[in-house]
C-alpha cells in the first residue's frame, strides 16, 4: 500500500481570530498553529492503520506551505508517517493547492490519497474533490468508517439524516470525518525517529489564482444575554414569539 | 445564465435545494440574466422549482450516480447552456462535487456562502470562516464561477410559477463508487435543514433523562441535537452531534440545555439566529453567546417551558 496523506496547518481550535492590513489578512501574532484536526486525528491515523493491517507499504505526508510548516509536518512523522514532502509555497486558494497536490501525485502511483473533510480555518471542503477530478480518481467524502478487503474498500459516510454505505476499488481519494480513526499521541520513540525521517522540499508549479479574500470581518459582538426568571417561561416564549420572531 | 444543481436525495427536493434556486434566481436578476435548475434521476415535483425562481428546469435521466458522474453532468449542462455561475447546496453532495465541477469548468469556487454576491466591484461573495468566528468576503476573478450555499442562509421565496421539466440528453458515465445501502435516522428533519433545534449536554446526566428534552422538541416541532461528550458516551446517536467535529448548523432558534458552551461547541452553532441557554451555572461560558438565558435547574425549567410553548400553540 502506497498512501498519501495531505495535511494543512491551521490556527489552534481555541485561537483568538484577528486580522491585519486593514482586515485583508489573517493576523498570526500570538496564534498557536496546529495540524488540521481532521487531517491528524482521522486521515493520517486511518492511513497508518491501513498500512499496518496490510503489513507493508508507505505513508507519505504532503503539505503545501512555507518552511514554518515543518513543525507540524514533523509531528505527522512522529505519529508514524514514513516520510514527508513539502511543496514550498504559500497555500493561497483551494484550486492553487489542489493543482500542486495533483501535479506532485499524478505519476507516483498512490493507492489512496487521504484528506481531512475540511480545514478548520477556511471550512472549504473543496480541495479533496478537486484533486480527485484532476487525477481522474473516484472520491468518497466525509468517510467515518472504512473496511478494506483486497482491492475494495467499503466506507460509511455521513449524509444529511443518516449514513451511506459505499464501495470503491483502489485507487481513490477520501476525506475523513470524525469516527474514521482514533487520535494517536506521538511517543518519545516516534518523536526521536521523526527527526531522521526524510522531509523533501519540492518547488511549486505556476497556477494562476482566481479567488482571493478581499476583506475579513468578525461578527458584531453579541449584546448582553437577556436573563429570564426561571419561574416565568411564558415570558421567554413571548420573547421568542414576538421579539425574536422565531417560533 | 445561472445554473443551479437541485440535488434530490431519494428523489425528493430538499429545502436546501429550493433555497439554492431562490438564491440563483436573485443572483440572475442582479446580473441581468436568467436561471435554470438541473435535476438528475426521477425527482418528485421537479417542475415546482419554477415557483422558487427557476426559469427552466432540466432533468437528466439515470439513477446510477456518484459524485464523479454528477459533477461531469453538471459541468456539461453548464457548458451547454452557457452558464457563468453554477450554484449548488453546501451539503454532503455539494462537498463531494463542488471541487470537481470547478476543476472541469476552470472556475473559481467559493464554498458555504451565506449571502448574495456584491457585484458593485467585481464579484465578491461572503462566507463564514474560522468555524463561524469570522466572515471572508471573497472575490472571484475567473469568467466562470461555482458557489455552494449554506443551509438556512436565505429565506425561501416564491418568485414564479411551476414550469414544465425539459429532458436534457446527456449520458451519465458509469459509476466508480457504488452505493450499497443507506442507514436512515428515524423521523425528524435532518439537522442541517432544521429551523428549530433543541440540544442537550452532560447536564442531562444520562440518556434516560432525555424525555424532558424530547417533549420540548415535540411541542416546538424542533429537531434534536447534542454536545460532543453526549455523543461520545453514546447517550445519543452521532449524527446529533453539533460542534467543531460534528456538524455546523445555523437554525433560527437553538435552545441549549445542560451545555457549558466550550469554544468547540460554539463553533458549530454560533451562526444560529437566536440562541437560548438553560444552565444552572450562571458562569457557563455559553451565556456570553446567548440571546436569552435561564439560570436554573433544567429539570425544573424545561417542563415549564414546554407547557408555555403548548399554551402559545393552543
Amino acid at each position: 500500500m502506497k498512501l498519501l496523506v495531505c495535511i494543512s496547518q491551521t490556527p489552534d481550535t481555541t485561537a483568538n481570530i484577528s486580522f491585519k492590513d486593514n482586515n485583508t489578512a489573517f493576523n498570526p501574532d500570538g496564534v498557536q498553529f496546529i495540524m488540521n484536526p481532521y487531517d491528524e486525528w482521522y486521515a493520517l491515523v486511518r492511513a497508518l492503520e491501513l498500512k499496518e493491517a496490510v503489513g507493508q507499504g508507505t505513508v507519505t505526508i504532503l503539505n503545501v506551505g512555507p518552511a514554518t510548516n515543518d513543525v507540524v509536518i514533523r509531528k505527522g512523522l512522529a505519529i508514524g508517517a514514513d516520510d514527508a514532502v513539502r511543496i514550498d509555497t504559500e497555500a493561497t486558494s483551494a484550486n492553487y493547492v489542489a493543482k500542486q497536490i495533483a501535479e506532485y501525485a499524478k505519476d507516483k502511483g498512490y493507492d489512496a490519497i487521504f484528506f481531512g473533510k475540511e480545514t478548520i480555518d477556511f471550512n472549504g471542503a473543496i480541495v479533496p474533490s478537486m484533486v480527485a477530478e484532476y487525477l481522474d480518481l473516484p472520491f468518497v467524502s466525509l468517510a467515518q468508517h472504512m473496511d478494506v478487503n483486497g482491492n475494495t474498500a467499503t466506507l460509511k459516510r455521513d449524509i444529511e439524516g443518516g449514513v451511506e454505505v459505499l464501495s470503491v476499488d483502489f485507487p481513490f481519494v477520501l476525506s475523513a470525518a470524525k469516527g474514521l480513526a482514533e487520535q494517536r499521541i506521538p511517543n518519545m520513540k516516534g518523536i526521536m525517529m521523526s527527526r531522521r525521517k526524510p522531509l523533501n522540499v519540492v518547488a511549486a508549479v505556476d497556477v494562476p489564482n482566481t479567488v482571493e479574500v478581499v476583506h475579513f470581518e468578525t461578527p458584531p459582538a453579541k449584546s448582553a444575554v437577556k436573563l429570564i426568571d426561571p419561574d416565568n417561561m411564558d415570558e421567554l416564549v413571548n420573547l421568542l414569539h414576538n421579539e425574536a420572531k422565531v417560533i | 445564465m445561472i445554473l443551479i444543481y437541485a440535488e434530490s436525495p431519494d428523489g425528493q427536493l430538499k429545502k436546501v435545494a429550493l433555497e439554492a434556486v431562490t438564491y440563483g434566481a436573485k443572483l440572475a436578476s442582479a446580473m441581468g440574466t436568467t436561471c435554470a435548475a438541473l435535476t438528475i434521476g426521477t425527482v418528485a415535483d421537479a417542475g415546482s422549482l419554477g415557483k422558487y425562481g427557476a426559469g427552466k428546469v432540466y432533468n437528466i435521466a439515470g439513477e446510477d450516480v456518484d459524485n464523479q458522474n454528477i459533477a461531469k453532468a453538471v459541468a456539461d449542462v453548464a457548458e451547454k447552456i452557457g452558464a457563468e455561475v453554477v450554484v449548488m447546496p453546501f451539503t454532503s453532495t455539494g462537498k463531494s462535487i463542488q471541487g470537481r465541477v470547478a476543476a472541469i469548468l476552470n472556475a473559481g469556487v467559493v464554498s458555504g456562502v451565506s449571502a448574495l454576491p456584491d457585484l458593485s466591484n467585481g464579484f465578491v461573495v461572503r462566507k463564514p470562516v474560522f468555524s463561524g468566528k469570522a466572515f471572508a468576503d471573497t472575490k472571484i476573478t475567473s469568467e466562470k464561477k461555482v458557489l455552494s450555499l449554506m443551509g438556512n442562509a436565505i429565506p425561501l421565496e416564491e418568485l414564479g410559477a411551476a414550469v414544465d421539466v425539459e429532458t436534457i440528453d446527456i449520458d451519465l458515465a458509469p459509476c466508480k463508487v457504488k452505493r450499497l445501502s443507506v442507514e436512515k435516522q428515524a423521523g425528524g428533519i435532518p439537522l442541517p435543514e432544521a429551523e428549530l433545534v433543541v440540544s442537550g449536554g452532560r447536564g442531562l446526566k444520562g440518556p434516560e433523562n432525555w424525555n424532558v428534552l424530547l417533549e420540548l422538541a415535540e411541542a416546538l416541532g424542533a429537531s434534536t441535537a447534542c454536545s460532543r461528550p453526549v455523543a461520545d458516551m453514546d447517550w445519543r446517536p452521532h449524527h446529533e452531534h453539533v460542534g467543531q467535529t460534528g456538524i455546523a448548523i445555523r437554525p433560527n432558534l437553538y435552545i441549549a440545555m445542560g451545555i457549558s458552551g466550550a469554544i468547540q461547541h460554539l463553533a458549530g452553532v454560533n451562526n444560529s439566529k437566536t440562541i437560548v441557554v438553560i444552565n444552572k451555572d450562571p458562569e457557563a461560558p455559553f451565556f456570553k453567546a446567548a440571546d436569552y438565558g435561564v439560570v436554573g435547574d433544567l429539570f425544573e425549567v424545561v417542563p415549564k417551558l414546554t407547557e408555555a410553548v403548548k399554551r402559545l400553540k393552543a
